[in-house]
């Protein structure tokens, strides 16, 4: 159990989460969906839960841009790695991710040039100078990372450097939350709507989701406070019988969103017809693809990949969880033959991953406490 | 990947206004500012960065808070390793010596 006074304005979280006591109608119960894995890690790092009535339940969603990503998706990137010459980059988040064959990671320890980038900009730095070599971009992400990758290719088609190129997977997180409301066995009460992407795209495009799906949405920051009042604001809609689009992050996300970003995006990307989401399926008009402008910077032109699906393995049930069907330890394999050191789905690998998250915090403290009471 | 990074921007660089170096818990590197094109940020903002590159203004108390919060979450020493390793970095020398 939390105790309020752990937190660094214990008044303010006290009096909030009176508020959202005093809001919940006790007759009700109440799902709420955190979309973005920014959020699903804050809500197990500081406990939230602990703090609502459990009448309210957090629902994980589909935000963590490693989870999302199919297992074929990653065996394609890793065939580019195996072409001669050519230095596969990506960040940190997917070094562990396992494809059919074995991780970027375990890749890099059977020979091929598989390097860390923090930023699309160090991939191109990287290719102008090695000029011999070819480096290939793994290009993941939200709206948060897709302008960065447009700005990126934009300086590369600018400067000439033509031994560089993007495979891009770059996801939008729109029609995932329309993949969601439309799935038969969802049922969401109100979003807890991304902070850092609303900050690019602002909050305009989760319109529809009030006005059409008559739902409440409320863009929220990522501190403890800031999700409790998002909570607040979500109940008090509810009462009332409102479904707006409220932004309780306004210090970060300007309701506009960021132009100079969408425009970078709206130069270099297009959208596919179609894409597949791990454990959503195919959605359609819900990814990236480089126009044709760039198709010189576009891996997917460039190298052939084998475009093969490939299913997860069986046991696992990743889908199930990133629908928020299932919790995480409700999956045959959480903590068991899957760990973060040993992941066999890549909700384990990221610290957005609510696997990963779930276990770095509620998983361990439960076992702490197992423990204690058996030695106790 | 989701949780953006606080620095104070402390040089705009003349060669290309495109790049400033920023601080971020002690540590000075460069950043991309092309996507603040709109509403160029000055020397002494706060800024939140994602993947190298500054993605919108925040207040200075905000940044603060969200540096804590980052402290919190376990993220910093994560979010300076990923300061750190921006290869825009200090000098044009970084690349040759990065091996695979």
């Amino acid at each position: 159990m939390r105790y309020v006074d752990e937190f660094r304005e214990p008044e303010l979280i006290a009096r909030t989460a009176d508020e959202i006591r005093r809001l919940a109608d006790p007759k009700r119960h109440y799902r709420f969906m955190e979309v973005c894995g920014g959020h699903t890690h804050s809500i197990y790092r500081f406990g939230l839960a602990d703090l609502l009535p459990s009448n309210i339940e957090l629902v994980h969603g589909p935000g963590c841009p490693v989870c999302v990503l199919p297992m074929g998706r990653i065996d394609d990137g890793l065939s580019m790695a195996e072409q001669p010459g050519v230095i596969f980059t990506a960040f940190g988040d997917m070094m562990r991710v396992p494809g059919t064959r074995g991780s970027p990671l375990e890749y890099k320890a059977r020979g091929m040039d598989v390097r860390i980038v923090y930023s699309p900009s160090d991939a191109l730095k990287l290719a102008r100078g090695n000029p011999d070599k070819h480096v290939m971009f793994f290009a993941i992400g939200f709206e948060t990372t897709a302008p960065s990758t447009a700005l990126t290719l934009m300086r590369a088609k600018a400067q000439g450097i033509r031994n560089f190129s993007v495979f891009c997977n770059h996801v939008t997180i729109i029609p995932a939350i329309r993949a969601i409301l439309d799935s038969p066995d969802m049922r969401i009460d109100a979003f807890i709507g991304p902070g850092h992407v609303s900050t690019v795209i602002g909050c305009r495009p989760y319109a529809w989701i009030a006005n059409n799906e008559e739902k409440p949405i409320v863009v929220a920051g990522f501190e403890p406070l800031d999700v409790l009042q998002s909570i607040v604001m979500l109940l008090r809609q509810l009462k009332q019988n409102q479904n707006r689009v409220e932004n309780q992050y306004q210090r970060a996300v300007p309701w506009e969103g960021n132009r100079a970003a969408l425009k970078a995006m709206a130069d270099v990307f297009e959208l596919r017809p179609y894409f597949e989401w791990r454990g959503l399926g195919f959605i359609s008009q819900s990814a990236l693809r480089i126009r044709e402008s760039y198709a010189e910077w576009d891996a997917e032109r460039r190298f052939s990949v084998p475009g093969v699906r490939v299913t997860d393995p069986k046991a696992a049930q990743c889908g199930e969880v990133l629908k928020g069907v299932l919790k995480p330890a409700q999956c045959k394999l959480f903590g068991k033959e899957c760990t973060p050191d040993q992941p066999v789905g890549a909700l384990m690998v990221s610290s957005e991953g609510s696997c990963a998250a779930y276990y770095n915090y509620e998983h361990r403290k439960r076992q702490a406490l197992t423990n204690l009471s058996l030695t106790a | 990947m989701c949780l953006a990074i606080p620095g104070k921007i402390v040089e705009l660089l003349a060669e290309d206004r495109s790049l400033a170096v920023v601080d971020v818990l002690g540590v000075r590197r460069r950043v991309d500012l092309g996507l603040l094109q709109d509403d160029p940020p000055s020397t002494g903002d706060w800024v939140l960065i994602h993947v190298g590159f500054a993605m919108s203004k925040i207040g200075e108390a905000d940044a603060q808070q969200q540096l804590r919060m980052l402290t919190e979450l376990g993220e910093n020493e994560a979010a300076v390793e990923e300061v750190r390793g921006y290869g825009l970095g200090v000098l044009e020398d970084t690349e040759s010596q990065a091996g695979p």
